[in-house]
């Protein structure tokens, strides 16, 4: 672990107690998405189009209606048709039309998997034979997949209201949702001065999160009008929200319950079976659970969107960057929404770039629509701007590590999108891998067979703050509850309750975590953005002191005292005028009903930004088997800035879970897409992400540089993990085979295929 | 005064001027006083319905970081103040999505 400066003393943040939550997921007990077990429940199925894109003539579900065993039957017809509006969902921002549409599908389908009905049946089986019964005529229409298709001019338009956005101007008959650009300098002036300027254009595939838990929602109507839904979820808070907006109900009519959730990733952000299940709930009277098979997760939820990312970079003699630019074009699936905001922010906030330009473009294809998918839009970006700077030190004769500390962005230097950084640890992540064993190892050499190579990435994820609400409630036998609301997906209960627990001077094992739903807890944004352990636990730190704070008034009834002369030193209430007057936590807790009742405090919070985001460096060794292309990683090590990291083997888990999900979306994951706009390889067994087995265990180097606007000085780093993996390998492998890959999957087809160039020299 | 860094579409329509300096202690004096020298923005940034907050579909940062209380937040003599479009997944959603005239139920359309 490398810290930078003298770190505060701390008795639980930083320590590695057992999560809270072990003991039921390890047994089988924790109920996930799809346990869910409720009197009279029946089960839905969705009918989906088998075209990606086509209006829908007719639907006749009568036959559906009259089967035995069949509840009720569903279609665009039954759902309002909304309004367009800005659904803000904390992080990201849809249209409430938009969103309806893509829920279930009104008259037109618009991606290969568009629900188009649904059915509620006494069991599954049933279900899946009542949507045979269902008739959809559709005109098909030409589906439009590549950028290049839906931005060409005369493309066939897939949303004719669509308006867009190009620079401000509005523009209609198109698939270029928005056009935006950030700029500052000038770029062109400082390119013609530069000694060496390189471009390069590169292609990454849209790629899924892989979660393993499949979506699943269960919803139930009841007569009096309150629906209450229990769903796998990042954003319960949102999807109270979305269902609110999407069937025209009141907001506070609907209770979300997060079930536990198994892997999100971002993907578990959007709505996609809670409405359906509602409607299909006021139907038939009955609650209604609605699993996805894992065709339905591949094609019909949202993973990362692929595009084309044209990067330009100029560098002076000695090596420092002059000026640099992009274009980058997002496929977002079939309605806007690409990550290409913080695309823009993060493609060169490792460097200090004096003139910049960026270009981005939200382009709508007859895809589902994408997703946030772990530091959303940000791999894609940094894949072509980290590969390219890879390229540009082998052509200056730079090293990639003396070329990264000699432009390293640091406090003060301005972000690709405008602001300026706060205290940052980009060049403290540096220092650490350079510092580390793995820099300093040295690669065996390649043999005949056997090609070997070391690469090297950075990568930015700036995180969001928001809000959120604790409540600690303090038991009589001293032990205390706390509920949150944010659906824990990496440890989070723990790392809010520690935060908690350093507060109030008890062990972390003696505060109860549980995540509440949405009637139980005051709002709290999404379990997204990194965000959790960083502003969760800011409320958890409020409630806590507040806790103090009104123990002590209690503590100075008790000893008949003024309450400014009670103090909380070392978890002891102790009493400055009689010094002999001394209660533990537990003490004290046991005493409260005589002075007033419980103590039950909430901490709310709306955390202003991120603190400057969280950096990244990876060092990856790998090896290339000449004869079939395979590649072998041979040693991994990835270093990251946590501010404080609360629970450090949470962390350390992050690090390695996003430098895996970033492995696998370099060298095997693609959306492999027939010109029919249809995913041929939708399941687990085709679309192949890494394994235990594929990977070696991730050597992992906590940097700690303190976070300013965190209490204990914590950054989010759940995400930043993914940023570096696609441009390290690809810098390693152009290490290892001599020549330069621009696209994902770099698979052995195409290392195969690059080797056989280089030989040709065609 | 604050130096205000405008969205691109704004930047262009006064002549591409990256940034302007502008009095205001308050985000929303900030915008008030814009109003003086680009007459239309004040209704362009802030949220009609809630008038306390910009528009959903863009980020007022200032020194780096979310305005957390909205058109309240306080601005610094020497601040930034930049208008950025919103951060992670969220594309601005200019669009009446079909043809504007989308009725109450699909039922009553028919």
């Amino acid at each position: 672990m490398t810290t930078t400066e003298k770190p505060q003393e701390f008795k639980v943040v930083g320590t590695r107690p057992i999560r809270h939550d072990g003991i039921d997921k390890v047994l089988g007990r924790a109920v996930y998405g799809s346990d869910v077990r409720l009197a009279g429940m029946i089960y839905g199925a969705v009918l989906r189009s088998p075209y990606a894109h086509a209006k829908i003539t007719k639907i006749d579900t009568s036959k559906a209606e009259a089967m035995p065993g069949v509840f009720a039957v569903m279609s665009g017809k039954d759902m309002p048709l909304v309004a367009s509006g800005a659904l803000d969902l904390g992080e990201t921002v849809d249209d409430t039309a938009f969103t309806s549409d893509r829920v279930m599908a009104h008259d037109k389908v618009v991606f290969k998997g568009h629900p188009v009905a649904a059915v509620a049946a006494i069991d599954q089986n049933t279900g899946l034979e009542a949507l045979k019964l269902i008739e959809v005529e559709y005109e098909v229409l030409k589906p439009v997949i590549s950028l290049e298709d839906a931005m060409a001019p005369g493309a066939v338009v897939i949303h004719e209201g669509l308006i867009g956005d190009d620079l401000g101007e509005k523009v209609n008959n198109t698939n270029i949702a928005v056009h935006n650009r950030s700029e500052f300098g000038d770029p062109e002036a400082a390119f013609a001065k530069s000694a060496t300027v390189l471009e390069r254009t590169f292609i990454i595939s849209r790629a899924h999160q892989g979660y393993i838990e499949p979506h699943a929602s269960t919803a139930f109507w009841a007569p009096d009008g309150k629906i209450t839904v229990w769903t796998t979820t990042q954003a319960p808070f949102g999807v109270r929200k979305t269902v609110s907006a999407l069937l025209e109900q009141p907001l506070s009519d609907i209770k979300v319950i997060p079930t536990e959730i198994g892997g999100g990733f971002g993907g578990k952000i959007p709505v996609y079976l809670e409405p359906v299940a509602a409607v299909l709930s006021k139907k038939a009277g009955r609650p209604v659970k609605i699993t996805m098979d894992r065709r339905a997760v591949f094609e019909a939820s949202g993973p990362g969107p692929g595009g084309t990312i044209k990067v330009k970079m100029g560098v002076d003699d000695k090596g420092k960057i002059t000026a640099a630019t992009a274009d980058i074009r997002y496929g977002a699936g079939a309605y806007p929404g690409a990550s290409i905001n913080p695309a823009t922010a993060g493609i060169f906030a490792c460097y200090e770039v004096p003139n910049v330009r960026i270009d981005s473009y939200d382009v709508v294809i007859n895809m589902s629509k994408t997703a946030a998918y772990r530091a959303p839009g940000t791999p894609q970006a940094t894949f072509a701007s980290e590969t390219l700077v890879g390229e540009l030190c082998e052509i200056i004769g730079m090293s990639p590590m003396d070329f990264h500390l000699l432009n390293v962005s640091r406090e003060g230097t301005r972000r690709p999108d405008g602001p300026v950084f706060p205290r940052i640890g980009n060049e403290a992540c540096l220092e650490a891998i350079q510092g580390s064993e793995h820099f300093k190892s040295t690669l065996e050499p390649s043999t005949e067979s056997k090609l070997r190579g070391r690469g090297m990435a950075s990568g930015y994820w700036n995180g969001i703050g928001n809000k959120s609400s604790v409540t600690i409630n303090v038991n009589e036998d001293g032990l205390v509850s706390l509920i949150e609301g944010n659906p824990d997906i990496g440890g989070t209960r723990t790392t809010i309750a520690m935060q908690a627990a350093e507060i109030l001077g008890l062990p972390a094992e003696d505060v109860h975590p549980a995540v509440g739903d949405t009637d139980s807890i005051g709002y709290s944004d999404l379990t997204a953005g990194s965000r959790t352990t960083y502003a969760t636990g800011t409320a958890a730190i409020e409630a806590a002191k507040m806790v103090i704070d009104e123990m002590k008034k209690r503590v100075a009834m008790i000893w008949e005292t003024e309450y400014g002369n009670i103090e909380h030193v070392d978890g002891l209430f102790v009493s400055k005028v009689a010094p002999d007057h001394k209660f533990t936590f537990k003490e004290a807790a046991g005493k409260l009903g005589q002075t007033g009742g419980p103590v039950a405090m909430t901490g709310t919070v709306n955390v202003r930004g991120s603190g400057g985001g969280s950096f990244g460096t990876h060092l990856v060794d790998v090896e290339v088997d000449r004869d079939t292309g395979k590649v072998e990683i041979l040693r991994y090590t990835a270093a990251q800035d946590a501010g404080k990291a609360v629970h450090p083997s949470y962390v350390e888990g992050q690090f390695q879970g996003g430098a895996v999900q970033g492995i696998g979306w370099a060298l095997n994951e693609e959306y492999y897409t027939s010109d029919d706009g249809v995913m041929v390889n939708s399941t687990f067994l085709d679309y192949r992400m890494p394994t235990s087995l594929d990977v070696p265990m991730i050597e992992t180097i906590i940097v700690e540089v303190a976070n300013t606007n965190h209490p204990f000085g914590v950054r989010g780093i759940g995400e930043t993990s993914i940023v570096p993996p696609a441009p390290a390998v690809a810098n390693a492998l152009a290490n290892a085979i001599g020549v330069r890959l621009y696209q994902t999957p770099m698979n052995p087809g195409r290392i195969l295929e690059a080797l056989a160039t280089k030989k040709t020299g065609k | 005064m604050a130096t205000v860094f405008l969205p691109m579409p704004i930047r262009r329509r006064i002549g591409g001027e990256p940034s302007l300096v502008v009095e205001g202690a308050t985000l929303r004096q900030i915008i008030n006083n814009l109003e003086e020298i680009i007459p239309g923005i004040r209704e362009e940034l802030i949220d009609p319905e809630l008038d306390d907050r910009v528009i959903r579909t863009i980020s007022a940062i200032i020194d780096g970081e979310a305005a957390d209380m909205g058109l309240r937040t306080t601005v610094g003599e020497n601040s930034e103040v930049h208008f950025i479009p919103a951060i992670a997944g969220g594309a601005p959603i200019p669009l009446a999505s079909q043809d504007g005239n989308r009725s109450k139920n699909r039922n009553e359309e028919r």
